[in-house]
């Protein structure tokens, strides 16, 4: 398949303290090993298996991730930022890979 | 037999009330069992109580394949008062494992959005596990709407 | 089935014939709003509709499928739209050109494209669909290969021309060369066809704000296409549509690309004049 794009949406500053919420969405199939081909054979499972989320090192939000999840996995989830720095977020396929974005917040 | 339009739309909506009646007769309940099974698992065999966690989805999904679902669970999020993990199991799906959100103190809220996908009409549990190892649950029912038309 | 069931099949027709006449749900009052943009999504029928009043497929939805097109962040389609962007500027072929070589900067020069698709090409001597003007352009000036119709690449390419014109009201050429097209696709849509023997107007006209099934029936305008269908999970073409409901009704769908469906198309984009282009909408 093409390869998995991630994006997300984190606010670009916020205040010290302060409860944001961050928005994540990975382009893919999320194969869930239950279907079938035409010719009957079961299409073997692939999806993205966990996420993760850490600020400046420090591990903020995880998620592990079944076939239940829908194709192009969106997951929303909260972060209180005490200090400026990076948002790291990683995605695992089944097949190995990761996929990788940052984001940086300015606490002002 | 010559069918007009009215009945041909009403002989499939029969067809799919047919459908729905059929998988009601299947056994819920081993999957219910499955279901308790993994809710013990990730409770390390305590039973849930009420309260404290809520899970929201929608009444009716229109489509199985994406069913928005949010779940929140009241804590400060700091001290002793943090929520670790919540899990969310469908009863009715071919594997009632769906997700299993971790959270810290820098989540700042214990709550998470995703989407899921639901084999049938079934009901969503959704399960949290507090740092002091207390444990809550909520079950919520989504129909979903079988077939429809929709090519 | 034995006669029990046959039984039981023969109620619960009867009973969902009485509901289909009585459930009549019509269109919502939510209003679509995108990036603070409002958009059209019921308007006074063109003239010469037999509708009084059109309605975007978006207010037959539920609220949670109405959500999904709110915003682009949580709209699924959007994956697709950056690979389109991404694919706008990319050279391919041996002319050592991409759309951009052309045709600059593409919220400029691709403005309304979408809303007046089909379009009459004179050297073609037939309409242009989105699909078939970004093959032309990729195999006459790019010296490139032409894409699949349902390709990815095609519908990340036409998500992304077609978002251009969001929120441009449809508005499709129907005098002239056009005309004989027009007509064909209005044929086309009042034809039954298939073991069901039922036309588009069948459901899409006489049904509309009814349930068939689970199904809240919309007009079948097509004003945000390519849309992302929770069912495909993915982004689809106007003409896979078609084809998922000629198959719902029995009948051997049209290729993608025929004549066919291309005057469908431009009937049914006459049909919803006026309409915001809603490119990519999300639907169930």
């Amino acid at each position: 398949m093409a390869k998995a794009k991630p994006r997300v949406k984190v606010p670009k500053s916020a205040k010290a303290g302060e409860v944001i919420t961050i928005k994540t969405l990975i382009s893919h199939k999320m194969e869930s090993g239950q279907r079938k081909d035409k010719a009957g054979k079961v299409i073997p499972r692939n999806i993205i298996n966990k996420f993760t989320c850490e600020f400046n090192g420090a591990k903020v939000f995880g998620c592990d991730i079944d076939p239940a999840i829908s194709a192009n996995p969106y997951l929303e989830f909260t972060a209180k930022v005490n200090e400026s720095g990076e948002f790291k977020f990683s995605w695992f396929d089944d097949d190995g890979s990761v996929y990788e974005t940052s984001k940086k917040i300015e606490v002002k | 037999m010559k069918l007009d339009r009215r009945q041909v739309l009403g002989l499939t909506a029969g067809a799919a009330v047919l459908a729905v009646a059929g998988v009601r007769v299947s056994p819920v309940s081993a999957a219910a069992e499955e279901t308790a099974k993994r809710v013990m698992q990730f409770t390390g065999g305590k039973k849930p109580e009420a309260g404290k966690i809520t899970l929201k989805a929608p009444e009716i999904a229109e489509n199985g394949n994406t069913v928005p679902i949010s779940v929140s669970v009241e804590s400060a999020m700091s001290g002793n008062d943090v929520v670790a993990s919540v899990i969310i199991l469908a009863e009715g799906n071919p594997n009632p494992e769906v997700a299993t959100f971790h959270f810290t103190e820098l989540s700042g809220k214990a709550s998470a959005t995703t989407r899921m996908r639901l084999a049938k009409t079934q009901n969503v549990v959704a399960v949290a596990k507090m740092k002091d190892g207390s444990v809550y649950s909520v079950t919520r029912q989504v129909k979903v709407t079988i077939g429809g038309c929709g090519g | 089935m034995n006669s029990t069931t046959l039984k039981w099949a023969g109620l619960f027709a009867t009973a969902t014939v009485f509901a289909a006449g009585a459930a009549v749900a019509e269109p919502d009052n939510n209003t679509l709003v995108i990036d603070g943009n409002q958009l059209v999504t019921d308007v006074e029928a063109p003239k010469g509709s037999p509708l009084s009043r059109i309605y975007s497929g978006w207010r037959f939805r539920s609220p949670e499928t109405q959500t999904f097109e709110m915003d682009d962040f949580e709209n699924p389609a959007f994956p697709a739209v950056e690979q389109g962007e991404a694919l706008w500027s990319t050279v391919d072929g041996e002319a050592g050109k991409s759309c951009a070589t052309c045709h600059n900067d593409a919220s400029e020069t691709m403005k309304g494209v979408r809303a007046s698709m089909p379009k009459w090409n004179e050297k073609l001597g037939k309409p242009h669909t989105l699909e078939t003007q970004v093959n032309a352009c990729r195999t006459e000036n790019m010296k490139a290969e032409a894409w699949k119709w349902e390709a990815p690449n095609m519908l990340a390419m036409t998500a992304y021309i077609g978002l251009q014109s969001r929120g441009m009201p449809v508005k499709v050429q129907t005098d002239g060369p056009m005309q004989k097209w027009n007509d064909n696709g209005k044929e086309l849509y009042y034809t039954r066809v298939g073991q069901l023997d039922m036309s588009c107007a069948n459901c899409h006209e006489d049904n509309y704000g009814k349930m068939i099934r689970a199904d809240h029936l919309s007009q079948g305008q097509i004003n945000g296409f390519p849309t992302y269908r929770l069912k495909w999970g993915g982004l689809g073409s106007i003409h896979r549509r078609f084809s998922g409901c000629m198959k719902n009704i029995r009948a051997t769908p049209y290729k993608r690309g025929s004549d066919e469906f291309i005057a469908l198309e431009l009937y049914l984009a006459s049909r919803g004049a006026g309409l915001s282009v809603e490119t990519p909408s999300v639907r169930n």
